[in-house]
């Protein structure tokens, strides 16, 4: 019997022919990456000794610039890491500066058939590379930077294959909620990608999918190589790599076809994802006094051009708050150099810089309580965004977009075809 | 390794922005402490004692890295035992040295306040009410001995490779 690819990836990173569900392997870290967080005085202890520098990368993203004197405090001790051990691949303030998720695509850091370790939950992002790309907790990134090696639990694979094309301004948002709701939670479980409708999928369109797959309680969420996943990484990293394809008799626990022809705009519904969106007219008119498009999950050029697309000409209701907040400074600068930025700030939206922000409810729009917010971002947790009694629903940028115009939960389709 | 502690019951996909709120991320350890399920389950912090026991739903601690499962530990429980427990939780569990247990059935078989007896031997879980005795998934001895060992912070530290706690 076959393997699944992350089985593949999981197998060889762990120095075995074969592994199964239900195993445990130990694997050789490829990619470990650090983040303010992991910084922060109450988390952070004085790492003695790395294991490989050249595999570790730094980034600061949640509360960048630097929000209060503890996001200031964990950021000058990252500094001093990355100094104490020559951390080349380092993303400070500035103009490398970005979401840790949308840096490791962008700069091609995660490899084909290796392993990917950081401390934030939607490190799955990187899946997309065919990379067995896995949040873990602090405790977890202290341990594979100083000994190169971590663990993981095998679990069942579910693969989904995509085939039709999506009809804008339907999105990859709106096929992962699709998913979430049909199918409900993952965990403990690996998702894989693939199907017919790849070669017209774009990295960013499948890189919002594996990145939400963290809300599917996913263990690992990749896609099956292709040339366009292999030459974007070609483009951007020098270094060799193997990727690992499915077996053809791999072992599924279920396989799914996703139509993208039949999908259409959805929303998620307050405090989760899981079985719980309806279809963009359902809920058509629901107030808001927020919304959101950003985070690893849609901070990416296409988002921008998504939400220009619907926001062109149009003013943003004046009960509405419209934050817009880059994946990348490098992604604020392209969106700017296609007129994406003045088109939004025309509209009345404000774009921030690049960073977490509003996603996790940690600074740039945090909600009050009895607050509405549509998001185009990660997580609608109760609370996530601000206070417990603030809701959160959740669509794609562009049906953030046209809510924002109509001051209600709105159709894009009413305002791009 | 046994215990014996009074039970709190918590339903499925409890996730971690209830369990340690985004708003607590920067606080110090013990400030971290008081907002445990601050949202869903106010005054709670005040009233679980050292050596209670969590009783969990499917999918226990869906969502984000941050450091929940330390607060759990913290309130002085003694372990607990879900019907399934995430992924990513589950390694914070080892990591921090929270002592967890998966086991079908568990949240059917105790009413809150039941007494249960967790053993981490044979990784039975006895409600003294009832009398029922549940089989739940055993733990892999790598990851017992994390657990049991208060996380991998204490084993990096013996290595040399990460600073002594302040």
């Amino acid at each position: 019997m076959g393997m699944t690819a992350i089985e593949k990836i999981l197998a060889k990173n762990s120095g075995q022919e074969v592994v199964r569900p239900g195993d445990l392997v130990v694997v050789q870290v490829g990619t470990s990456v650090l983040y303010d967080n992991n910084f922060v005085p109450s988390i952070w202890r004085e790492i003695l000794k790395v294991h490989d520098p050249d595999r570790v990368v730094v980034v600061f993203d949640h509360r960048v610039p630097a929000k209060d004197i503890i996001s200031a405090t964990a950021q000058k001790t990252g500094r001093d890491f990355v100094k104490k051990f020559n951390i080349e691949r380092f993303h400070d303030v500035g103009a490398k500066q970005g979401i840790s998720h949308v840096l490791v695509a962008d700069h091609g850091y995660a490899l084909p058939g290796s392993v990917l370790v950081c401390g934030d939950s939607h490190t799955c992002s990187a899946g997309v590379f065919n990379c067995a790309a896995r949040g873990t907790g602090a405790p977890d990134m202290f341990y594979a930077v100083t000994k190169g090696e971590t663990w993981f639990r095998v679990g069942e694979t579910i693969r989904y294959d995509f085939e039709g094309a999506l009809k804008a301004p339907v999105s990859m948002k709106d096929v992962f909620l699709h998913i979430a709701d049909t199918y409900g939670s993952h965990a403990n479980q690996n998702v894989e990608f693939g199907g017919g409708a790849l070669p017209g999928l774009s990295i960013n369109a499948r890189r919002t999918m594996t990145t939400m797959c963290a809300e599917l309680s996913a263990e690992f969420a990749t896609f099956e190589p292709d040339d366009v996943m292999l030459d974007y990484v070609r483009e951007r990293n020098p270094a060799p790599f193997e990727a690992q394809y499915p077996d053809e008799d791999a072992n599924y626990l279920a396989r799914r076809t996703i139509n993208l022809d039949e999908m259409e705009p959805l929303v998620a519904l307050p405090d989760t994802v899981l079985e719980n969106s309806q279809k963009v007219g359902e809920v058509a008119g629901t107030h808001i006094d927020q919304a959101f498009i950003g985070s690893c999950a849609n901070g990416t050029l296409d988002d921008f051009a998504a939400a220009a697309a619907v926001l062109k000409g149009n003013k943003v209701a004046s009960n509405v708050r419209l934050l817009v907040t880059p994946g990348t400074q490098n992604i604020y600068l392209e969106a700017l150099r296609h007129g994406y930025i003045e088109t939004l700030i025309e509209a009345g939206a404000v774009v921030t810089n690049a960073t977490c922000g509003a996603c996790g409810g940690g600074h740039l729009g945090v909600l009050a309580a009895g607050e509405s917010c549509i998001t185009a971002s990660t997580r609608n947790f109760k609370g996530r965004m601000g206070d417990p009694d603030s809701k959160v629903f959740m669509g794609s940028p562009a049906t953030v977009a046209a809510s924002a115009i109509k001051g209600t939960i709105a159709d894009p389709r009413d305002f791009v075809n | 390794m046994e215990f014996i502690g009074k039970t709190w019951k918590f339903g499925d996909n409890i996730n971690t922005d209830l369990i340690l709120p985004g708003r607590a991320q920067l606080f110090t350890e013990s400030e971290q402490l008081r907002c445990v399920f601050e949202g869903n389950r106010p005054g709670w912090i005040d009233e679980v004692a050292k050596g209670d026991v969590l009783i969990g739903g499917h999918n226990f601690g869906m969502g984000s890295s941050r450091p929940a499962a330390r607060s759990l530990r913290n309130t002085g429980l003694a372990c607990m035992v879900a019907e399934s427990i995430n992924g990513l939780f589950y390694r914070n569990c080892v990591n921090w040295g929270f002592l967890a247990l998966e086991c079908d059935g568990i949240s059917t078989a105790f009413e809150e306040g039941d007494e249960a007896k967790v053993s981490f031997e044979d990784f039975t879980i006895t409600n003294s009410r009832t009398g029922d005795v549940l089989q739940s998934r055993p733990v892999p001895d790598i990851l017992l001995n994390t657990m049991k060992a208060g996380g991998v912070l204490p084993l990096l530290e013996a290595e040399g490779l990460i600073a002594a706690a302040e």
